[in-house]
């Protein structure tokens, strides 16, 4: 058990490193100055252009040793300083990210958390059962082939344009300020609808179709047929069949979440939804690479840390890594 | 000849498929669109053809944009972009992780180690967001720039997958035996290892081909896509930011939208046909 989180943690922590690294690297080896890109959208005069120049370098710190510079990177993010926005300057870029972050989360872990349950249980009850898997399967295969902003853009229109029954702009009515009364709560909550079913039903076709084929792959198994043969009721075998078709569900659920991400992030932007989707968005228009840099970061960090989650559920969940783990150590 | 009866069987068992017959006529009809549509319009995808914006007619079969673009001349030329990015973008991420997966899974040891732990890096990594960071300091883009990042971002889960295949397979007698007789390690991959999988390398490489497609549409949409061009992405990007929605102009953002679902949701589809096709198991009834 202790060697499986050492492994675990090790990887984590290599791809942190890894991470952070690609983040420092990017904009210093691609072709383009971010700072010049900046200056001439000032439309400065000459003096006054290298002047600011040399005192963006230096603000920046990109007047040092490169080697310097990538330790300086690391010492600023450990003491949570990942730069000065462009685009709102001159708020730290760790204040607009976590203004976003709530919003993520209010978007994302319910998305995620209740496709992945009713897909499960969806897929499971479709399987081998004519009528459904044919009606069922087909709809599935479409909702996970779904572009995420299109099947965003279909739902604004319909609900938000022709039908007029929801808003699909934004996280909260434009004329409130955020507190915490309950007409607050409401607007939020009429605002999260869209953008949450959305995310929803994209990932619910992938999760009931996933759950569907492994539910067939293990009523095929030798235990089924045994249990079958030995007249167990269909619905015991079924109950033991999902139990071990979950497992792969988990481990899959880890491997998604990059593209929940990118799915994420487009959905944030049809709806301009103020997560970090929406942020990446403002930040590529203003060219604003420092806000860039710490969005990645704060995907990775939340990426690792929902990974390490579902580690641990995995271990929680299947009792032969549990005894094969301590076998093992 | 057991040989050739078995061909004519699997055969058989395709064109019976309902699934892979779908699946197949979606693809081929896109695959033709894309193919004979720039014919069929007498525009070029971003010419202004019509004074502002006009709904689906005769003249223009989907309509026009705000800049009195025709957007069916758009859609042909995007769909063209999409089939690019896919048989690209999808082929290398297949082929990175098919070499990686096979060396990882023939050698073991401590090559296997160093490649499983990079696998597992790659994996964690949200792709897209690498690709977006590194789109968005680029000045100028391509679709050829666009499908080989997807495809070198593609590949971890393809490698995991061909890993732990090959682990199974190199243990087999015929493998031993080729070893004994002396063979070359590589030769041994793809002489007697990789035929065994080649049913699974195809179905890999559609997924591939789905996803490369998904990723793409995704990329283009948030605005880092192709610079000079058109594709779908890019398409549903200027209908949204150009208030198609506000505005009542479906015909500018349904179609791009519903042939990548089309198309997508077609492969995968196939995937499922050729699966069963190949696997008597997963044949219903």
């Amino acid at each position: 058990m202790r060697r499986y989180f050492t492994r675990k943690l090790l990887i984590y922590l290599l791809t942190f490193v890894l991470a952070v690294t690609i983040d420092w690297l990017i904009p210093r080896f691609m072709p383009g100055n971010p700072i010049q890109i900046l200056i001439s959208r000032a439309g400065l005069k000459a003096e006054s252009a290298n002047l600011i120049y040399s005192y963006y370098m230096q603000a920046f710190g990109l007047n040092v040793p490169i080697w310097q510079q990538y330790l300086n990177f690391w010492n600023a993010l450990f003491h949570g300083d990942l730069g000065t926005s462009v685009w709102l300057f001159p708020q730290p870029v760790i204040q607009i990210i976590m203004r976003a972050v709530p919003f993520d989360v209010l978007l994302l872990l319910p998305a995620i958390l209740v496709s992945w349950f009713a897909g499960n249980k969806f897929g499971a009850f479709a399987a081998r059962s004519k009528w459904l898997d044919n009606t069922i399967s087909p709809l599935g295969y479409i909702l996970t082939a779904t572009p995420y902003m299109w099947l965003g853009l279909m739902l604004g229109w319909l609900f938000g344009i022709i039908l007029k029954i929801l808003p699909f702009s934004g996280a909260y009515s434009y004329a409130m300020m955020p507190n915490l009364s309950w007409a607050f709560v409401g607007s939020l909550l009429e605002h999260w609808i869209l953008p949450f079913t959305s995310l929803f039903l994209v990932m619910f076709g992938g999760w009931a179709i996933g759950m569907r084929n492994m539910i067939i792959y293990e009523l095929e198994a030798d235990y089924s047929h045994y249990l079958e043969a030995l007249g167990a009721p269909r619905k015991l075998v079924r109950n033991y069949a999902f139990r071990n078709a979950i497992l792969p569900q988990i481990t899959g659920l880890a491997l998604q979440l990059g593209v929940i991400v990118g799915g994420a992030l487009v959905t944030e932007i049809v709806f301009s939804y103020p997560g970090i989707g929406f942020l990446i968005l403002q930040a590529i228009q203003n060219h604003d690479f420092f806000l860039l840099q710490g969005c990645f970061l704060f995907i990775i960090i939340g990426v690792l840390l929902a990974n390490f989650a579902i580690d641990i559920i995995y271990v929680l969940v299947d009792p032969r890594t549990r005894t094969g783990m301590q076998g093992e150590g | 000849m057991p040989q050739p009866k078995k061909k004519n069987e699997m055969l058989y068992f395709m064109l019976r498929n309902t699934k892979l017959r779908i699946g197949v006529a979606v693809v081929l009809f896109f695959v033709v669109l894309a193919l004979v549509g720039p014919l069929l319009t007498k525009y070029q995808p971003k010419e202004y053809v019509a004074g502002g914006v006009t709904p689906p007619s005769s003249e223009f079969w989907f309509g026009t944009t705000s800049f009195g673009e025709d957007v069916f001349t758009q859609f042909v030329y995007g769909l063209r972009a999409t089939f690019i990015v896919g048989l690209i973008g999808g082929g290398l991420g297949t082929l990175i992780g098919i070499l990686i997966g096979f060396i990882a899974g023939y050698r073991g040891g401590i090559v296997d180690e160093i490649l499983n732990m990079f696998t597992n890096i790659v994996l964690v990594i949200p792709s897209l967001v690498v690709l977006l960071i590194i789109a968005a300091y680029l000045e100028v883009r391509g679709y050829l720039f666009e499908s080989i990042f997807i495809g070198f971002f593609a590949w971890p889960w393809v490698a995991r997958a061909i890993r732990a295949q090959t682990f199974s397979l190199r243990s087999r007698e015929f493998v031993d035996l080729a070893r004994l007789s002396g063979m070359k390690p590589l030769k041994i991959i793809f002489k007697e290892i990789a035929p065994n999988m080649m049913s699974y390398l195809l179905l890999v490489y559609i997924l591939q081909f789905g996803g490369a497609i998904l990723t793409a549409a995704t990329l283009d949409f948030i605005g880092l896509g192709p610079t000079n061009g058109v594709s779908l992405g890019l398409m549903m990007n200027n209908a949204f930011i150009y208030g198609a929605l506000i505005l009542g102009m479906w015909w500018w953002f349904i179609p791009p939208g519903l042939a990548i679902t089309a198309i997508v949701g077609a492969l995968y589809v196939t995937n499922v046909g050729l699966d069963e096709v190949f696997n008597p198991k997963l044949r219903e009834t």
